[in-house]
């Protein structure tokens, strides 16, 4: 149903040796709203710069409807972009800031007494104006067309560069973190707006965000991206039910990540005790890293659980509390709406569609402990994100 | 107690600025002198004025300047300009070593400069010459036959001009490479994203943001070349004569209260450049932090 529009295939790019795209093989079709996401210094951003045109890559290829375009400047190419940090021209008015894209000659071949020929377009005045007034409606910018951008504000600074973007009818439009620098509720109401603006104009949005609510919230398409490599792509459903390896399981969500052994289909062995699950095709007794979302784990009384524990941290978070539970040292995350005392022994149960077992990788033991529970929390709380920084504190061994 | 040091100091400072510009006003207050002496105050009269500019010699120097700042400020902008963007998209050990060479010329003395130039241009003309004396090309065309002859070069205008360039681009490199330096990076993206060639981009997007730089630099650039004595004396040769050279020539002649009228005029003209692009630099600044509040 949907058409391919853009296509790398085996992209890799490299500075002085430094890998820091790892054979990307990823697809884009029409209308599609694709998400980009991963930790700071994944490639992300690289390989939306690829698209763009501002760089090209040290081996593999993209394609734009099939026609190979690596060594096409970004002018020449049928996309626009979203800068970080807008990116707004200073000396420009609102309205100049929108309109210059659509001041430039383009060149078009048109067919001319059997010949092709490339002639210079250039828009009329008028054109111009109505082009960059509908833009400025869209993104609900009408009469500020006169105001210098200086004299806006990080969001209405946001609109203009969606505008500036968007006027110029691209098939692909390209945002680098477009709201990371927008305060959490300017984040939300923008994420609806942006979505909104999509779907109205039927364009092709590649997004760039660490964030992984936002793209959760927003996308058609994730793709999960870590040191280089794709690890995960998939609908966000995809993402957060059947994550591929503990890197996706953590990264997307909370989740409880445990050592097991893949006793047979359907039976999955933790802590020496077979649970029942959904997942089939693993080898007789391989070892795997089991996945149980804090969310799917209902606890009952001591003598009744699967696996017995003792609470060792209870927080209240409004619908649920976040408890923490010691399972023969392992600590889990469980969020539950029963309120559990600290130091009561509990019992858990689980149920087979709460279980998701995936390949060991690189990844395995690095994540889903709940040991330094605090330090990892506020983390994820922290919502004043420095795009530059990277962020090591996930590594917690 | 207290007092006496502050008339101590305030006749401290009243001293500096006796010695700083009394010179000056001595010479604008006898270039108004009606006589012919510069020790003796004989009257109000433009008399000098109307010397200087019936002096052919004087007119042709102030000519020849004018124009020789002229063209050396607009090559040199255009060329540092060009170098300062060159720089910026450097990696910074490279752009750090290639501004300390950079810097070189200005540090180094006039004399340095003027004698390393002329000493250049003579060695050089110096197998020209020998090249072109004993070498002519003929062609034949068409039947008619024509004889090159290549000319003998000298010191003079173009090497004077070449000079005032070489000593003007470093000027222009340090004032537009702040300029640069504070541009965010992302706009000429952002601009060949819209449809700009990288040259589009340079006029539409970063020439509008370091304008300010070019234009001190321009004038810092002016004034310099207006300012020079010594690498004009060095590499002008004896047929281009500027402002500054037809002064010196004509103290050693005679003390005439003409060059005190000349050098007033210089004076004006030079503290106007530099008055000018100091309300520009104050104004720009206090637009710019109006921007950032």
């Amino acid at each position: 149903m949907s058409k391919e529009l853009i296509r790398l295939s085996d992209c890799v790019m490299s500075y002085d040796g430094d890998v820091v795209l790892d054979h990307i093989n990823l697809y884009i079709n029409d209308q599609e709203f694709l998400t980009l996401l991963g930790p700071s210094g994944c490639g992300k951003t690289t390989t939306l710069r690829i698209i763009g045109g501002f760089l090209s890559p040290t081996s593999g290829d993209v394609f734009f409807d099939g026609v190979r375009m690596n060594d096409v400047p970004p002018h020449k190419r049928a996309v626009n972009t979203v800068f970080q940090k807008y990116a707004l021209f200073p000396h420009l008015n609102v309205f100049e800031n929108v309109a210059f894209g659509l001041r430039i000659p383009r060149t078009q071949t048109v067919e001319q007494g059997g010949k092709t020929v490339s002639k210079k377009v250039r828009l009329s005045k008028q054109e111009i104006h109505d082009r960059v007034m509908e833009m400025l409606e869209v993104v609900n910018l009408k009469g500020f067309e006169k105001r210098p951008v200086s004299a806006l504000s990080g969001g209405q600074q946001q609109r203009v560069a969606i505008a500036r973007a968007l006027v110029n009818r691209p098939k692909v439009l390209l945002l680098d973190e477009p709201l990371g620098a927008l305060d959490m509720r300017l984040r939300k109401d923008m994420q609806g707006e942006l979505k909104r603006i999509q779907q109205e104009m039927g364009i092709t949005f590649i997004y760039v965000t660490h964030d992984q609510e936002e793209a959760l919230a927003m996308s058609d398409t994730v793709v999960v991206m870590d040191q280089g490599k794709i690890q995960q792509i998939g609908t966000p459903e995809d993402i957060y039910n059947e994550p591929k390896n503990a890197f996706v399981a953590d990264f997307i969500g909370e989740s409880n990540i445990l050592d097991g052994v893949m006793r047979a289909d359907g039976v999955v062995e933790i802590f020496n005790r077979k649970f029942q699950c959904l997942d089939k095709g693993f080898d007789q007794d391989e070892p795997v890293d089991v996945v149980i979302r804090p969310e799917d784990v209902d606890i009952v009384d001591e003598g009744n659980g699967q696996l017995r524990g003792t609470v060792t941290a209870v927080t209240f978070k409004g619908v649920h509390y976040d408890t923490i539970v010691d399972f023969y040292g392992f600590k889990w995350l469980i969020q539950t709406t029963d309120y559990c005392p600290v130091g009561s022994n509990i019992g858990i149960k689980i149920d087979p569609d709460g279980i998701h077992v995936m390949k060991k990788s690189q990844y395995s033991g690095l994540f889903g402990d709940y040991s330094s529970y605090s330090e990892e929390y506020e983390e994820i709380g922290d919502a004043d994100y420095v795009p530059d920084e990277e962020e090591g504190s996930h590594h917690e061994e | 107690m207290r007092k006496q040091r502050r008339v101590g100091s305030r006749l401290f400072m009243a001293l500096v600025f006796l010695f700083l510009y009394a010179p000056i006003l001595l010479m604008i207050i006898f270039s108004f002198n009606a006589g012919n002496s510069n020790v003796v105050w004989q009257g109000f009269s433009l008399h000098w004025y109307e010397e200087l500019f019936q002096d052919r010699s004087i007119m042709q120097s102030v000519y020849t300047t004018l124009l020789v700042s002229i063209l050396a400020t607009v090559i040199a902008t255009v060329a540092g300009t060009f170098a300062a963007v060159g720089f910026y998209s450097m990696r910074r050990r490279t752009r750090g070593a290639l501004l300390a060479v950079n810097n070189i010329p200005m540090t180094n003395a006039d004399i340095v400069t003027g004698v390393s130039l002329c000493l250049l241009f003579v060695a050089v003309f110096g197998f020209w010459n020998e090249f072109a004396a004993n070498y002519q090309v003929t062609l034949n065309l068409f039947g008619s036959v024509y004889r090159i002859t290549f000319p003998e070069l000298s010191l003079g205008f173009g090497t004077m001009l070449i000079a005032h360039i070489t000593f003007n681009i470093p000027y222009v490199i340090l004032s537009v490479g702040p300029k640069l330096r504070q541009m965010d990076r992302h706009l000429v993206d952002a601009a060949r994203d819209l449809g700009c060639t990288w040259m589009g981009a340079f006029f539409k997007v970063i020439l509008p943001e370091i304008k300010p730089g070019i234009i001190s630099g321009a004038l810092i650039a002016f004034t310099m070349s207006v300012d020079d004595f010594v690498i004009s004396y060095f590499t002008g040769g004896s047929s281009a004569s500027t402002l500054a050279r037809e002064i010196y020539s004509m103290a050693r002649r005679r003390i005439s209260p003409e060059i005190n009228a000349v050098s007033t005029l210089l004076f004006v003209v030079v503290l106007a450049l530099l008055v000018v692009n100091n309300i520009r630099e104050a104004r720009i600044a206090k637009a710019e932090a109006r921007r950032q509040y």
